[in-house]
């Protein structure tokens, strides 16, 4: 018997795929096309303590295997979640994440006030977005920024507390060590990485924002590396995530120290991408003789 | 309800340079498609080409189980759906996304495409059965006034109009739109095609006080609500919202759209 469950500070997960923030709507625009059951939690489109209507169209660039998006946060505010969207995802046999943003970090400690007395199963705080100007990136970039902001919405949270971190920094550790230090119950990363595409014809960006976030499998190599990285410099879980679309990208980020993965832009593609990649980590673990996923986490030998 | 649907390449013709009509085998999709949805399609097997391509449904043969959707080459996406073998596979969500008002309540109606915009509309006129039709269609010249004998067997009037007079009237198909209306009053106009047409076609159909529709295009990520790329305004300057052209489109009323992004 193959045990796919990972624990992730109290966040458990029934096997270690997640649908990525921004790319799974609220779970309810994927019901059509697969079995969220299977799915072992859903970290929802990013909140705001607001409705935000988001920035203007175009919000997306298709580059070489990959996409830019510059979407900016919209969403239906903390409230409407709660009351419109929970009841749904709780209906369905996976975990809850509610992924927030905020442009202060009192935003921040009010949306996790909130959302620790709501039926939800696990923060995560986007400290990372690139796309909204106010706020949110600032809080992310630097060792300062992440340990105040950890600090201060801990206090607040009475749920397993995700950090995303941001890829645009210089060392990706110290940041990490930093949000741990501070109280974070797991790590996610990467959001996407700041990028831009221009249309040569009009001589403008594609994006209205002019800039966006790369994400697809373009960005795969980037991210294994740094979830590399940060798993070797921090004892609590490492979620990792950019570019995988199947079980085996999913094991290249177990293999580097990836407690889960999260799956994001291939459910674009294939709505079905983070059933399909749990099957595909069983069967690696079948083919590889593995029964339980710990004893595949962080495996990798280094030449 | 939409799937996600592996189905067989019928065949693949070229009607102009760059523009091409795929015909494809699909049981389900000829059976719950309605005028005004579009197929979401994956055009490469690989990496390149990431995201589907959202294309209208031309025509569906509900007969023989086949439907036809037309696209220009644009770029690698397109390109490589162009070169999609007879036989082949080819995999597509759909349909998705909400469909004109094709009431029997309208008795007259009126057509009013564009360019590439111009295809859902054959679709649209073909099911409009016991309206009288006025079909309107703009080209940039002769060579990409393609399918007009499917579109004149389809209305029970055609104009056509090119940029430079190669074919039909020469000017804007929208001054010919005007010229009808002095003499005859439409009870809906359905456009579809580019923005400046589609704004001209608005302010046409509100001064005239006519119920107008608008299908919209807008670079898409999922093509099924999810990711919220393809924003387009609605509502009114007072108390406007980002819609999605995917999900709450791509049809709209032309009173709820907001045409200032």
């Amino acid at each position: 018997m193959i045990d796919l469950s990972v624990d992730i500070k109290g966040l458990k997960l029934k096997n270690p795929v997640i649908a990525a923030s921004g790319t799974f709507g609220f779970g309810r625009e994927f019901k059509e096309y697969t079995n969220l059951d299977m799915i072992g939690g859903i970290s929802v489109k990013g909140l705001t303590l607001e409705e935000r209507q988001g920035n203007k169209p175009p919000r997306i660039a298709e580059t070489p295997a990959g996409i830019l998006n510059s979407v900016g946060l919209q969403n239906p505010g903390v409230k409407a979640f709660v009351k419109n969207e929970i009841p749904f995802l709780r209906k369905h046999d996976t975990k809850i994440i509610a992924n927030i943003a905020g442009n202060t970090i009192e935003d921040y400690c009010k949306m996790a006030e909130i959302l620790s007395d709501s039926d939800i199963d696990g923060i995560e705080l986007n400290v990372s977005c690139p796309n909204v100007k106010k706020g949110c990136v600032a809080f992310g970039n630097t060792v300062a920024g992440i340990s105040d902001i950890t600090k201060k919405v801990r206090s607040f949270c009475k749920k397993p507390l995700i950090v995303k971190l941001t890829p645009n920094v210089t060392d990706i550790k110290e940041v990490a060590m930093a949000a741990e230090s501070e109280g974070a119950d797991a790590i996610s990363l990467i959001n996407t990485i700041l990028g831009m595409a221009i249309d040569i014809h009009r001589r403008k960006p594609i994006l209205a924002n002019n800039m966006g976030g790369l994400s697809g499998p373009a960005v795969k190599p980037v991210a294994v590396r740094m979830v590399y990285e940060v798993s070797k410099s921090v004892s609590i879980p490492v979620i990792g995530m950019g570019g995988i679309s199947n079980g085996d990208d999913a094991i290249e980020f177990m293999l580097a120290g990836a407690s889960a993965v999260m799956v994001g832009t291939a459910n674009f593609i294939n709505p079905s991408a983070c059933v399909d990649t749990a099957e595909g980590i069983k069967n690696y673990m079948k083919m590889h003789g593995f029964n339980n996923v710990y004893d595949l986490i962080g495996s990798l030998e280094l030449n | 309800m939409s799937k996600v649907l592996k189905e067989k390449v019928e065949r693949v013709e070229k009607l102009a340079e760059s523009i091409y009509k795929m015909t494809i085998k699909s049981e389900y999709i000829t059976q719950k498609a309605v005028p005004g949805q579009f197929v979401n399609v994956k055009c490469s097997e690989g990496i390149n080409a990431l995201l589907r391509r959202p294309i209208s449904i031309c025509n569906v043969d509900v007969k023989n189980e086949t439907l036809d959707i037309v696209f220009q080459i644009k770029g690698i996406g397109t390109e490589y759906l162009s070169q999609k073998r007879i036989g082949s596979q080819v995999d597509l969500i759909a349909p998705l996304g909400k469909p004109f008002d094709t009431s029997d309540n309208y008795k007259n109606i009126a057509v009013v495409g564009g360019g590439i915009g111009v295809f859902p509309l054959l679709y649209l006129l073909n099911k409009m059965n016991t309206a009288k039709k006025s079909t309107f269609l703009g080209f940039r010249n002769s060579n990409y006034a393609v399918l007009q004998d499917e579109f004149k067997e389809a209305s029970d009037k055609l104009f056509i109009s090119t940029d430079d007079g190669s074919e039909g009237y020469k000017g804007l198909i929208t001054d010919i739109l005007e010229k009808e209306l002095e003499s005859i009053k439409y009870d809906i106009i359905y456009t579809c095609g580019p923005t400046p047409m589609i704004k001209k076609v608005v302010d046409i159909a509100k001064k005239n006080n006519i119920k107008c529709q608008v299908s919209l295009e807008q670079r898409m990520g999922c093509g099924i609500g999810a990711c919220l790329v393809c924003a387009c305004k609605t509502g009114n300057n007072e108390n406007w919202k980002y819609s999605h052209v995917c999900k709450d489109g791509p049809v709209f009323w032309s009173s709820e759209v907001i045409f200032d992004d």
